[in-house]
């Protein structure tokens, strides 16, 4: 079955406006902040990661028609019911949040990175070519950036790879650099002068030499 | 809406995975403690004393965390400088990928889908949307948060702020001026 995400929006066509909104309106409708809690929330018990849940969202074949927290909602029901987590015999979850442990919990965060077991293939200035075939399965590199030549900008170290952490195979950590591409490159004639810069966070294996 | 929520909440916290009176003092912490007069300290903080911004610009994590803003979705941060040549935005293409720790939940646009499409490709236009207008002659760098590394921008401080308190200069500072969609207000 091919892999179809229905999040990847950079550089298509989408009417519409942008819609403002004022600082501190985060809800529009009363269930909207508890869809945000319970996501957060299901953090600790370790039904998901969060790339499993991306990736959920992203397939959903409704994406488009959903708003966000009706995204995270429709996920998350998705993902309970495929982990039997709404059955009569769920399995026992590995940590509860708990209202006293809740600030310490966000305060402590779940950082991605890992130590190094390699050296990093790519260093500071180096040209790199990104993956041209679209991946089978959840990837974070865009389709606007697919076989495209940029620069490497920064190396952020080792961090938990989410092509395979989304598909339970485990967090098999890699090199993640910030690679920045000419708009010219990523938009051909399309592109608009005055030319902008636009970088991604890139795992080493989207990357090749160029 | 509404009623599947409340089921699925109930039927979560029947099996043991959540505790609603956790998800209270959730939405509370992010409706009260964690949003962009965060980030707006941050900034403030960096425009008047110069070890603060190069701390800022060297290791944001840190310098960051030293103000007490840490954790869920700010684990890795990036902060980038708006200097007259250059002018830095933020997106996430791919999702909602957004600094909580500094700026609290994304507005709407940020995750909707025009902005998402948009912003890579016509950053002057959606400037324009928001109102701004930046010379030919500044490079706009757009930053798409594609991992989880998590970007703030920090603003030019806007002219005529001198006199301004450090509490003061916070409050010129907008959500979106550290998103790179808005500038700082005038004093």
């Amino acid at each position: 079955m091919t892999y179809r995400s229905h999040a990847d929006l950079g550089g298509q066509d989408v009417p519409g406006a942008i819609v403002q909104e004022p600082e501190g309106e985060s809800f529009h409708a009363p269930w909207e902040p508890r869809v945000m809690a319970l996501v957060v929330a299901m953090v600790p018990t370790g039904m998901s990661n969060i790339d499993m849940n991306r990736s959920v969202r992203e397939t959903l074949p409704n994406y488009r028609d959903l708003s966000y927290y009706e995204i995270w909602f429709a996920a998350l029901e998705k993902l309970a019911s495929q982990k039997g987590v709404l059955s009569d015999a769920p399995p026992p979850p590995k940590q509860v949040l708990r209202a006293d442990t809740v600030l310490a919990t966000i305060k402590k965060g779940s950082p991605t990175s890992r130590p190094a077991s390699s050296l990093a293939r790519f260093s500071v200035g180096d040209r790199v070519r990104t993956a041209a075939a679209p991946a089978e399965h959840h990837t974070r590199l865009p389709g606007y950036a697919r076989g495209k030549v940029g620069v490497i900008d920064t190396v952020h170290g080792v961090h938990v790879f989410p092509d395979t952490n989304a598909r339970g195979l485990g967090e098999s950590p890699q090199w993640l650099y910030t690679v920045k591409f000419d708009a010219r490159e990523l938009w051909g004639e399309n592109a608009q002068a005055p030319y902008s810069i636009v970088s991604v966070d890139a795992f080493e294996p989207y990357l090749e030499p160029a | 809406m509404e009623l599947r929520v409340r089921a699925l909440e109930a039927r979560l916290s029947e099996n043991g995975y959540i505790d609603p009176a956790a998800l209270d003092v959730l939405i509370d912490a992010y409706q009260t403690r964690i949003g962009p007069r965060n980030g707006a300290q941050v900034v403030a903080r960096a425009w008047v004393h110069p070890e603060f911004r190069r701390w800022l610009l060297q290791d944001a994590t840190a310098a960051i965390a030293s103000l007490g803003f840490a954790g869920r979705q700010g684990e890795h941060m990036t902060a980038v400088e708006n200097t007259p040549d250059v002018h830095n935005m933020v997106v996430c293409t791919l999702c909602s990928c957004y600094p909580w720790s500094v700026l609290g939940l994304p507005p709407t646009w940020y995750k909707s889908a025009p902005y998402r499409a948009r912003a890579i490709k016509d950053p002057r236009g959606v400037l324009r949307e928001f109102g701004v207008e930046l010379p030919q002659t500044t490079q706009i760098r757009i930053w798409d948060s594609t991992a989880e590394v998590r970007y703030l921008v920090l603003p030019q401080r806007p002219a005529g702020a001198k006199l301004l308190s450090e509490r003061e200069l916070a409050n010129l500072v907008t959500r979106d001026s550290m998103i790179g969609t808005g500038l700082p207000k005038s004093p």
